[in-house]
């Protein structure tokens, strides 16, 4: 299928692109803010000399476009740089955390996803009865609650009224995967409230939007029972503007839980993108801000990919 | 004599007196030996230290930008942890009295000008090399340096000359200080090996515990140090430092037994945590105070009529009620109050009084136009809801109080110390003179109420070089005085460091100092 591989590579082509408008983006953004790095680690007790002393040491006396370029230089070698504020590396501090926010946003999909589906499947079978009412009803309540109104009240009924789990989430280096699990018992169940809604919804709109067509129609009047028919013959015409809202629900899994995370301090990227933005530390805000760029580009190309091959016409065009 | 008594029984039982200084102590008191000796077994017998187990910490106050440089320590998370690894060269008590740490013994000059501290035999950085005197000099030179970027560069500014002789340190003050011990009590000045240069934030001390992980706004973790000097510190084997900076899963994580204190208990909470099963909320008095402040050489503040009418239109009982949920106390316009050391108590408290206030207010000739205040969120917990209680009683006495809200972001910057009247922070000194040399000497960097006094000034050079603490005590209640009624320091209150610690943790005591017992909960309490 060569056509589906030059619009691979014409895709990858304009992703990064994208990514490099970002970081052009994130760094004008970082330095329109008001007061500096030095200023922001310095706070209530910066004094002049020590700001002016600070500003030399963390080098933001350089043009911003020598600073940019020096980052991007760095950035294309592998070399993520050194945070400005506790001269820790960036590059390692990243990993662990990239590593908890995956970890947490594939525990939250592994249980949302297929439930959203079956949910959504269920909701259009029962179309318009009392089963499709009760799934519509629960999910967008749910959905409409704050992510952090969720989270206290989790907390609650699951530490205070039923202590079976903890309220703090972190994971830790040396933590079995079963006790990494059950710390991230609550923010999982936070998150999977806050996103199986949309994804139900597009299930059940996307199927019974196919439904109406002529050919299910026909196997209707074959006899086939209502729940072959969806499966068989609805879903899989279906596919595409699923897969589209599912990416971009992994995609705020990933880049917009930063409450969740902050509601239950769970170490992962979010937290750790804040408080470097509340010191101006900008080599750190720009990796992370790429990685999230990079993350929610590269799902949205995977969606646009599995709409083409779900769809015979574009897999094979005349 | 019971008032002494009392004191050290509680001392004893918290474990923080041995039984000779115990003994030594009552007897000079005139109790007899044996009645001394039996009153120590008692005490000492209904708590006795547990070794063993893990002290867990849920802090509010770190992030992930913080380092292990003591230098660097501003927040509440580096500072406790700089505490838990490092010694320093003396301490300050609960009771205000000077803790001999990695100084055996000090000594000054007549005139308080030279110190000579004499380094402890025996003690040992957690990498095994010795202290030495030459490490203290080293890490004190290494805060004087402008590029440490030290919070205590202030105060080591004020040395002139420092040197390493034998096991002794001798410093050279600029100009005499007789509280130069309470000084160098500060969290930043942590004696690090070779000073620190080579690494600042290596973490290796002379603290009670090794750090064994760091991992910067998420978890800090310590195992005991077996070399430490001192038997009645260090009672867990282990201490775990987790940072939950969300108020809501900080007590949660308290109430269900996932840490075993918190410091930063929401006022609007506290009563309501007061009553669950398994948990304690400890309130201390401290320094911290929550103010506002007016420059006093800037147009209308530099009328002093107008200050004081701003002043008397001041509630301060309905602050401490509304804002600090009564876990505070009120100010009384000078930053001092009975946690310091030489406190006067018997200067009167200022009182709303609005037909005072309308009076000074009218003398001041103020061409009413509104008076701005300015004020964020981040200025101190509740200034937006305090500046509009504030503006609320101000007006009633007539005076156009009125209140501008400023972004959190760049707060600190462009505003305090900036415009001429805004809400502000101060979290307290050890001793008087060096929240005054902070905040106003006319030469101070952070004079944030733009005061000059040449009397103020000279009381406070020479209060530093008076031995006589009756002398100093009356120098320092001038002082207060001249604040109080001629500055630009507008002060609804001192707000209370309020803890929370769950039941199985024992030896707990009140220091006024910071919270979490001035940040020593931790390496002092043990689990019973």
């Amino acid at each position: 299928m060569p056509q589906v591989l030059k619009l691979l590579v014409q895709r990858l082509a304009l992703g990064l692109l994208l990514l490099f408008a970002v970081s052009v983006v994130i760094f004008l953004g970082v330095e329109a803010l008001p007061g500096d790095t030095a200023q922001a680690i310095l706070g209530q007790s910066a004094t002049p000399l020590a700001l002016a002393n600070l500003r030399d040491a963390l080098g933001l006396n350089d043009p911003p476009l020598t600073r940019y370029f020096n980052w991007l230089w760095g950035l294309l070698h592998g070399d993520l740089g050194v945070s400005l504020t506790n001269r820790q590396p960036i590059g390692p501090a990243i990993a662990r955390r990239l590593g908890n926010t995956l970890f947490l946003a594939s525990a939250a999909a592994a249980i949302a996803v297929p439930l959203a589906l079956i949910l959504g499947i269920i909701a259009a079978r029962y179309a318009g009865r009392w089963p499709d009412k009760i799934i519509s009803a629960v999910t967008l309540t749910t959905v409409s609650l704050p992510e952090f109104v969720a989270g206290y009240f989790v907390i609650y009924l699951l530490t205070q009224l039923i202590p079976v789990f903890q309220p703090v989430a972190m994971v830790l280096p040396g933590m079995s995967v079963w006790a990494r699990l059950h710390a991230l018992a609550l923010p999982v169940i936070v998150l999977v409230l806050v996103v199986l809604a949309h994804m139900m919804r597009m299930t059940r709109a996307a199927i019974l939007n196919v439904m109406e067509s002529a050919y299910i129609e026909t196997a209707e009047l074959k006899g086939l029972s209502p729940m072959r028919i969806i499966w068989r013959h609805a879903f899989p015409n279906a596919i595409a503007p699923i897969v589209q809202v599912v990416v971009l629900n992994l995609a705020y899994l990933i880049v917009g839980v930063v409450v969740v995370e902050v509601v239950f301090s769970y170490n992962a990227l979010g937290q750790y993108l804040i408080d470097h933005v509340t010191k101006r530390d900008l080599p750190v805000v720009q990796a992370v801000g790429m990685i999230f760029a990079t993350a929610y580009i590269s799902l949205n190309i995977l969606a646009d990919l599995v709409a083409i091959l779900a769809n015979p016409r574009l897999r094979h065009p005349k | 004599m019971t008032d002494q008594l009392d004191q050290m029984l509680t001392r004893a039982r918290a474990g923080r007196m041995s039984r000779r200084e115990f003994m030594g102590r009552t007897t000079a008191m005139g109790v007899s030996a044996g009645i001394a000796s039996a009153l120590f077994a008692k005490v000492a017998r209904a708590d006795e230290p547990v070794r063993g187990g893990t002290i867990r910490v849920g802090l509010s106050g770190g992030e992930s930008t913080n380092s292990l440089d003591p230098a660097l320590a501003a927040s509440p998370a580096p500072n406790i942890t700089a505490q838990t690894w490092g010694e320093k060269l003396l301490d300050v008590t609960a009771e205000g009295d000077i803790d001999l740490r990695i100084a055996d013994d000090l000594s000054s000059s007549p005139d308080a000008g030279e110190w000579t501290f004499r380094i402890r035999q025996g003690m040992t950085f957690h990498d095994g090399s010795p202290i030495t005197a030459e490490d203290v000099v080293a890490t004190y030179t290494r805060h004087t340096d402008e590029n440490a970027q030290s919070g205590a560069l202030g105060i080591v500014q004020g040395i002139a000359e420092m040197k390493a002789e034998g096991d002794k340190v001798v410093l050279t003050l600029e100009s005499p200080n007789a509280d130069l011990p309470y000084l160098l009590a500060d969290y930043h000045l942590t004696i690090q090996p070779g000073g620190g240069f080579d690494n600042p934030a290596a973490g290796i001390g002379a603290g009670p515990y090794k750090v064994e992980e760091f991992d910067p706004g998420v978890r800090i973790r310590f195992s005991r140090f077996d070399n430490y000097f001192d038997s009645s510190i260090g009672h867990a084997d282990a201490i775990e430092f987790l940072i939950i900076n969300d108020n809501t899963a900080r007590t949660a994580a308290l109430q269900s037994g996932q840490v075993h204190m918190i410091n930063r208990v929401d006022p609007q909470v506290a009563e309501l945590l007061r009553s669950a099963p398994g948990v304690e909320v400890k309130q201390t008095a401290g320094r911290g105070q929550y103010c506002f402040v007016m420059h006093c050489d800037t147009p209308p503040f530099d009328n002093n009529d107008l200050r004081m009418a701003l002043k008397l239109a001041l509630k301060r009982g309905e602050m401490v009620e509304k804002i600090l949920g009564g876990l505070g106390s009120p100010g009384n316009d000078f930053p001092i109050n009975a946690a310091y050391p030489l406190f006067d108590e018997s200067i009167p408290q200022r009182e709303y009084d609005a037909a005072a206030a309308a009076e000074y207010y009218a003398r001041s000739g103020h061409d009413g136009s509104p008076i701005i205040l300015r004020t964020a969120a981040v200025a101190f917990p509740g200034a937006v809801d305090a500046a509009n209680l504030y503006a609320a009683s101000a007006n009633d006495a007539g005076i156009p109080l009125q209140v501008q809200l400023e972004p959190d972001d760049g707060y600190w910057e462009n505003v305090w110390n900036i415009e001429p009247f805004s809400a502000s922070y101060w979290s307290g000194r050890p001793v008087q003179d060096q929240m005054y040399t902070t905040a106003y000497l006319s030469t101070a960097d952070w004079n944030d109420t733009r005061f000059e006094n040449a009397e103020f000034d000279e009381l406070l050079i020479a209060a530093r070089g008076e031995l006589d603490l009756a002398k100093r005590k009356d120098m320092y209640s001038r002082m207060a005085y001249i604040v109080r009624d001629e500055g630009g320091f507008i002060l609804p209150m001192f707000n209370d460091f309020v803890d929370g610690i769950r039941d199985e943790v024992k030896g707990w005591y009140t220091d006024p100092n910071s919270e979490l017992m001035n940040y020593r909960a931790p390496v002092r309490c043990w689990l019973g």
